[in-house]
């Protein structure tokens, strides 16, 4: 079976700027593939360039089976986006914007209060069906979002950062909406910069830095190569914790600055003269600033 | 939840044709963005109106009322009838570049709007298609207010004002389109102030709308020549007063040669614009 999406050596570049640097990406119908990455590290150009909205400059992108930029229509008939950046209209009701859609994808004018009722449904809205935008919470408002990009049923949804900016509670809601997504064997890609959210919703993540992929698979997979399968975290006064960082490099000890301490990484398998510590399971943060050695929130 | 199998048939057609791109304009699109415009129409049509057919309307009690007390009669009509035939084409230039200007800038810059319709199974060329002609269709009805409100100053009713509405259909495609084409060349909103003053201003003042082009100097003479406008109110006056000549397809072609081709130059500066 052919993946939802294979992209192949593609390389987009903003004049001087690469900002997709020659990525392979495959990822498989039905699943929930997480793209995680810092800030500028190509999710988001990713993300617009398999609507078309962007064009690479090399490599080869399918998506559904159409090869883009040729057949992006056809693509995004069957696919679904959801934004990073609100765009939706503000003076207009749920009900009208889901209105609008459901005639963009081509829903049968028969279908289409049923396809309305339902996206409504999906994002918990019914009771704001006739509100405005621009009187709808924040929460409400990403809701929306998905249910505009759920409105004709897609085989694929895109979600760029789905729950970037709200609050703890809200993102819980994004979230079981996204697993309930997955469950009815809808293919998911998200990019996103939080690891937890990575972590919770993917079955597969991919870490992209500076434009590529550096490390793919589940995140269990991903914390036990890059990482192993314990950390051991010491905390001490700073003399003490550089004469450790000396320690560890003459050692071969793999570690990182971890806050107010220093981290120790597969700690199962340090010998004797491991310092003492706090030892926990390693786990995908771990991986992914062992992976890109950069810190994410 | 999953979508139906994509339709094998389409999908063999599609790879018949090789890479080229199945189904441009389709009207399916079209009507989905027309359908949005529509909802916002729906909530903001007593501004929209309002605008859009109380300034022609002032110029033409302005200078009908007040500079008819002074010329009495141009050519073989009379003042009244001359310039609310002229102001038709001030209400669908009006109606028409500062929707094209302003909307699809607004649209494209501030709301992202254009960034949601074009990640939907809809192109560029569809989509600023649909936005031109939704338009267009507006500013052929605005223009229209001139004409109704010149009836009751003395203005004869003919058969011939019903194609005013398709020529200010003709005439506002064009200039919405040359809206749309500015907006994808501005860099901020305040540069449509230059198109105002230095091109729309002109342009509407020169187009035969308040007094004759004959009366100017031979070469600004033919510079209005090239002003759309110019054809169409040429064209209104003609049809309006039942006065029909061979010049009148000249300038019906001028006007659909204008569309067509500040059309195309606006899908074409908006996809450099909207596609990265």
């Amino acid at each position: 079976m052919p993946g939802a999406i294979e992209l192949t050596g593609v390389v987009k570049r903003f004049g001087e700027i690469v900002a997709v640097a020659g990525l392979d990406l495959e990822v498989p119908a039905g699943v929930c593939f997480g793209l995680l990455g810092p800030n500028g590290a190509g999710k988001s150009t990713t993300m617009r360039l398999l609507t078309a909205q962007a064009i690479a400059d090399e490599g080869t992108i399918r998506v559904l089976g159409y090869r883009l930029p040729a057949e992006s229509k056809q693509a995004r008939m069957a696919m679904g986006v959801v934004p990073q950046l609100d765009n939706l209209d503000v003076e207009l009701t749920c009900r009208q914007i889901l209105g609008v859609f459901s005639r963009l994808y081509r829903v049968p004018a028969a279908e289409r209060r049923g396809a309305i009722d339902r996206a409504l449904r999906i994002a918990n809205l019914e009771a704001r069906a006739d509100t405005i935008v621009k009187e709808l919470s924040g929460g409400m408002r990403r809701r929306l979002l998905v249910a505009r990009g759920l409105i004709h049923r897609p085989q694929l949804v895109l979600l760029d950062e789905p729950t970037v900016g709200l609050d703890p509670q809200v993102r819980q809601e994004l979230w079981s909406l996204i697993d309930s997504l997955r469950a009815d064997g809808v293919t998911v890609l998200m990019s996103t910069h939080y690891i937890e959210e990575a972590e919770r919703l993917a079955d597969t993540v991919a870490v992209m830095s500076g434009g590529r992929v550096i490390a793919q698979g589940t995140p269990a997979d991903l914390v036990h190569t890059h990482v192993g399968r314990e950390v051991l975290e010491v905390y001490g006064p700073a003399a003490e914790l550089s004469e450790l960082e000396q320690l560890a490099s003459s050692r071969g000890w793999r570690q990182r600055r971890s806050g107010p301490a220093i981290a120790l990484l597969g700690a199962e398998s340090l010998d004797d003269a491991a310092p003492q510590g706090v030892r926990r399971p390693a786990n995908l943060e771990d991986a992914f600033v062992a992976l890109t050695g950069q810190e994410i929130e | 939840m999953i979508a139906d199998p994509v339709d094998s048939a389409a999908e063999a057609r599609a790879s018949a044709l090789g890479a080229g791109r199945v189904g441009r304009l389709e009207p399916a699109a079209i009507a989905g963005v027309i359908s949005r415009d529509v909802v916002i129409f729906k909530r903001y049509w007593r501004s929209t109106t309002f605008s859009s057919v109380v300034q022609p309307v002032i110029y033409l009690l302005a200078f009908g009322l007040g500079f008819g007390s002074l010329v009495k009669v141009v050519g073989h009509m009379s003042y009244v009838q001359y310039v609310a035939t002229g102001v038709v084409a001030t209400a669908v230039l009006f109606s028409s570049t500062f929707p094209g200007m302003f909307n699809t800038f607004i649209r494209w810059q501030f709301q992202r709007t254009y960034d949601a319709l074009l990640a939907a199974p809809v192109d560029v060329e569809e989509l600023i298609t649909a936005e031109i002609l939704w338009v267009s269709l507006r500013a052929g009805v605005y223009g229209l207010a001139p004409l109704i409100v010149g009836l009751a100053f003395g203005l004869t009713p003919e058969p011939g004002m019903l194609l005013v509405a398709p020529i200010g259909l003709a005439t506002g495609f064009g200039f919405c389109a040359f809206g749309v084409l500015i907006a994808g060349i501005a860099k901020t909103i305040d540069n449509f102030n230059y198109i105002t003053s230095a091109v729309l201003t002109p342009m509407f003042l020169v187009a035969g709308t308040f007094f004759p082009i004959s009366r100017l100097p031979a070469g600004l003479r033919t510079i209005a020549k090239f002003n759309p406008l110019y054809h169409c109110v040429q064209l209104v006056r003609d049809v309006s007063l039942q006065s029909f000549q061979v010049a009148d397809l000249l300038h019906l072609g001028v006007l659909l040669a204008f569309g067509a081709v500040v059309w195309r130059l606006a899908i074409w500066r908006m996809r450099t614009r909207l596609i990265d």
